[in-house]
């Protein structure tokens, strides 16, 4: 295997996680237009949980991975019917202290339940070892990240693009007022889009354990990463998302092999050009909402 | 001869292949009380936007007393002295009556650079803001905040900002519309009370409105200018008339 | 006249007594705690930051989440001025914080005609490319190990910097003082009774005639300046600068003491400092992410009624039981 062809693959399993945790933030910030820090800790809890059922409860990963996504979705439910629901029509700086403050509460659950040290993950012994590709080794774990996040992605992109819910969803990200006004029950809309994406930050962070390390700062440490998806892709853009999280992805794997000096780096500097130069075509705020 | 208040010659704007100011002359005489009037669509509030700086032009030139302005930015021409209010007012919700006022005189009496002097001790200033309040009738919800208070009083205070602001030539863009009745007389009698040498132009569908106010009438239709006379001749014109065709002239 | 009783807008520059409890308190802690200067200071230190804080994101609505980005550059700049030989503390500062304000001054136009969302994104994006730039570049920051290996000479000639920390205690508190009432008095004068409009509609403040991105980048500069000076202090405090100064720990240490202190008034931050401070060092001790669970409720309490704060919630409680 070519060293291209490794860091392709290597870095289209980091991106493909990264997009799972990412995607719901980029249909619901296109939706509810609200500044939610917070969305790292559903990622964070979807981790722990599958890991800790799998490891403390010696339930099989894939069965635990799907407890863990329904048991995160069912709670942003609750999430989102007691505080999100106030955050749409506050000022942004409430907004933003608000998930702060989530972001904080999580912490502290997760240190409460987990410890404050590094959570290990275990992998099973299906998923563990490497498969030769010629010079290099890939790991089948990797391989078994690329396959469920090509699917799931998939998945989401024909929903979105070719149902009717999918349409709803569109057209309520375009223009809410009219979405509500063409009778599209829009806050039930929220709920679902919400728990959704919660769900599949669980599921991204319950596949990409052994990738993103759970910690309990765990919601902030990948926050930027997160945003740097959402600004980059436009709201409500889950095909751009997808795009542009395996760029991330494969761009800084290339880097970290590279160029390690400057990893980690370089994304940020993206950011910060990309938003300063499409700040007019980026989160424009319709009067109409 | 001095040059008009505000001149405005050839004005384009289009939206791709949608025209919506079509080749506008406009000329605005010091003291004059101009109607603009004109079916919905027409693009009324687009011309507005366009002489405000709100809009760029893609053709066309404008001018105040004779300089022109066309290149200016917004903000810059407010303080040139070209004012405009809203038909949705826009004011500081939080804030009372006073204060709002108290943005807009320390704003243009150029005080806002300083760091060290204290805003509350600028007496004249204040004086002003006081004089302003008792003027239009906003007394008795002076220190209210802005959400609190009556409609007709927040389009009041929008018209009271816009004196604040001293301007030369005035831009109201439907200042009655959506008025309660009872609370309409004190709009109307500050219209009819706003100095006599500024220029005011003023959007309307009213035509009561236009028949107390008007000097002149403007009408426009699909962006292009109709025609420009007075109520009298503007009301009784045929043309007029087929263009407002099913709505009795009221 | 306009009765300036009736506006809060307009009486910034009145006198408010949680202030003079406040000097009132730090002098006292002087005699009364002396074996607890070393933390004491810190909390003079941060709550400058706080204040700085406050003056951008309470008063100008910036919503930054870099902040302590500026923390951090004059922290380094005392830092390096006085490896190169400079020891006079109270001009090493005063440079920092110009540096600081510079930058600042640099960054805002960009930043500056972002807002919502999009603006906070660029804040903490800045804020982290700096620190990881800062932790690469071990040869400017000491990388990990920080920077360290300068004295600062006697404060004004005269007062040695002791390891019982009187010195260092009294230069904080001056430089709070001063810059306090400095920043209080900016707030009060018709530039700072212009930014509160601009955070309240920057759209009708341009209607009015005002630039706006000229006047939210001064306030951007000024605000920077400060948070310099108050990283600049730290650095000479500790003798040391460490990564952490550039850190994301910093800026949420400031966010959340202006918050619980109230974000409308300056003297919210003075008093949620100490609170704050005092808090997490006890209770970090005890288990350092139980706290966390606390401030995060804390935050969210304080979001939803209001923006009085810690403060503001025990002034109406306490004018609630009154009325009783």
């Amino acid at each position: 295997m070519t060293i291209a062809s490794f860091i392709l693959l290597y870095g289209l399993s980091y991106g493909l996680v990264l997009c799972l945790i990412a995607v719901g933030l980029v249909v619901t910030m296109g939706l509810m237009r609200v500044v939610n820090l917070a969305h790292g800790a559903f990622a964070a809890i979807g981790g722990y949980l599958a890991t800790g059922l799998m490891v403390q409860a010696a339930i099989p990963l894939p069965l635990a991975i799907v407890l863990a996504v329904v048991a995160v979705g069912l709670f942003s439910l609750v999430i989102e019917r007691l505080v999100f629901v106030h955050l749409y029509t506050a000022p942004e700086l409430d907004q933003m202290l608000l998930t702060i403050g989530l972001n904080f509460l999580a912490i502290g659950g997760l240190t409460l339940f987990f410890g404050p040290n590094v959570y290990p993950t275990k992998l099973p012994p299906y998923l563990a070892g490497s498969v030769d590709f010629g010079f290099r080794a890939f790991e089948i774990y990797r391989l078994a990240v690329i396959g469920v996040g090509l699917v799931v992605m998939a998945t989401l992109i024909i929903v979105f693009e070719w149902t009717t819910v999918g349409a709803r969803l569109r057209a309520s990200v375009d223009n809410r007022s009219m979405a509500q006004a063409a009778g599209i029950n829009v806050p039930r809309l929220f709920s679902l889009t919400f728990v959704v994406g919660s769900g599949l930050a669980a599921l991204g962070g319950a596949i990409g354990a052994p990738m993103l390390p759970l910690e309990p700062s765990y919601p902030f440490k990948y926050l930027v990463l997160v945003l740097i998806i959402v600004a980059l892709s436009g709201f409500g853009r889950i095909k751009d998302a997808l795009g542009v999280s395996i760029l991330i992805g494969i761009t800084e794997t290339a880097g970290r092999y590279f160029w390690p000096e400057a990893s980690g780096f370089v994304i940020y500097v993206l950011l910060v050009a990309v938003i300063i130069w499409r700040r007019d075509g980026l989160f424009v705020r319709r009067a109409s909402s | 001869m001095t040059s008009p208040a505000l001149q405005a010659r050839g004005l384009r704007k289009a939206y791709g292949a949608l025209v919506v100011t079509d080749n506008v002359d406009l000329t605005l005489a010091s003291g004059c009380r101009h109607a603009l009037i004109g079916p919905n669509g027409a693009g009324k509030t687009t011309l507005v936007g366009l002489l405000s700086g709100a809009l760029q032009p893609d053709g066309g030139r404008i001018a105040l007393a004779g300089d022109d302005i066309t290149d200016m930015g917004a903000h810059r021409r407010v303080k040139q002295g070209l004012v405009r209010t809203f038909q949705v007012s826009s004011l500081f919700p939080a804030f009372s009556v006073a204060e709002n006022l108290y943005l807009a005189i320390s704003e243009h009496a150029g005080v806002t650079s300083s760091l060290f002097r204290v805003a509350g001790r600028q007496r004249l200033l204040l004086e002003r803001a006081e004089m302003l309040i008792e003027r239009m009738g906003l007394q008795d919800d002076a220190y209210r905040p802005v959400s609190t208070i009556a409609y007709g009083k927040q389009r009041l205070l929008e018209l009271a900002i816009a004196l604040a602001l001293e301007p030369k030539v005035l831009l109201l863009d439907e200042p009655a519309a959506g008025i309660a009745a009872a609370e309409a007389g004190l709009v109307l009698d500050a219209i009819a009370g706003l100095p006599a040498d500024i220029a005011v132009l003023m959007i309307e569908h009213d035509m009561q409105m236009v028949r107390r106010f008007a000097t002149e009438v403007s009408v426009l239709v699909n962006g292009r200018m109709l025609m420009t006379g007075t109520p009298e001749t503007v009301m009784s014109s045929e043309a007029v008339r087929a263009v407002y065709l099913g709505r009795a002239g009221r | 006249m306009i009765r300036i009783a009736q506006s809060a807008l307009l009486s910034r520059h009145r006198f408010h007594w949680p202030e003079a409890l406040f000097w009132l308190a730090a002098v006292a802690v002087y005699f009364l705690f002396p074996q607890y200067l070393a933390i004491a200071t810190t909390v003079l230190i941060v709550a400058l930051f706080a204040v700085s804080y406050n003056l951008a994101i309470g008063f100008a609505g910036i919503l930054t989440l870099g902040h302590g980005l500026f923390f951090g550059i004059g922290a380094y700049c005392a830092g390096w001025i006085a490896l190169l030989g400079w020891t006079e503390a109270v001009s090493g500062a005063l440079a920092s914080g110009i540096i600081a304000a510079l930058v600042a001054g640099a960054l805002g136009p960009f930043l500056l005609r972002l807002t919502g969302l999009p603006l906070i994104m660029v804040t903490l994006g800045v804020s982290v490319i700096v620190y990881e730039a800062a932790n690469k570049a071990s040869w400017l920051t000491g990388g990990d190990d920080g920077l360290t290996g300068f004295t600062m000479s006697p404060l004004l000639g005269a007062f040695r910097w002791s390891v019982f920390g009187d010195t260092k205690y009294f230069y904080a508190l001056g430089w709070l003082f001063v810059l306090f009432y400095a920043v209080k008095r900016i707030v009060a004068s018709p530039f700072g009774v212009s930014l509160q409009g601009i955070r309240e509609n920057a759209l009708r403040m341009r209607l009015i005639g005002t630039s706006t991105l000229r006047h939210l980048v001064i306030a951007y500069s000024l605000s920077a300046g400060v948070a310099g000076v108050a990283g600049a202090l730290s650095a000479q405090s500790n003798a040391f600068v460490g990564l952490g100064v550039l850190g994301l720990d910093m800026t949420i240490d400031g966010l959340v003491i202006v918050v619980l202190g109230g974000i409308g008034t300056l003297y919210g931050a003075l008093i949620g400092a100490p609170v704050y401070m005092l808090v997490k060092h006890f209770a970090q001790q005890w288990n350092p992410f139980y706290w966390m669970f606390v401030v995060g409720a804390l935050l969210i309490v304080v979001v939803r009624f209001g923006r009085g704060g810690l403060l503001g919630m025990a002034q109406a409680g306490l004018a609630w039981l009154i009325r009783r």
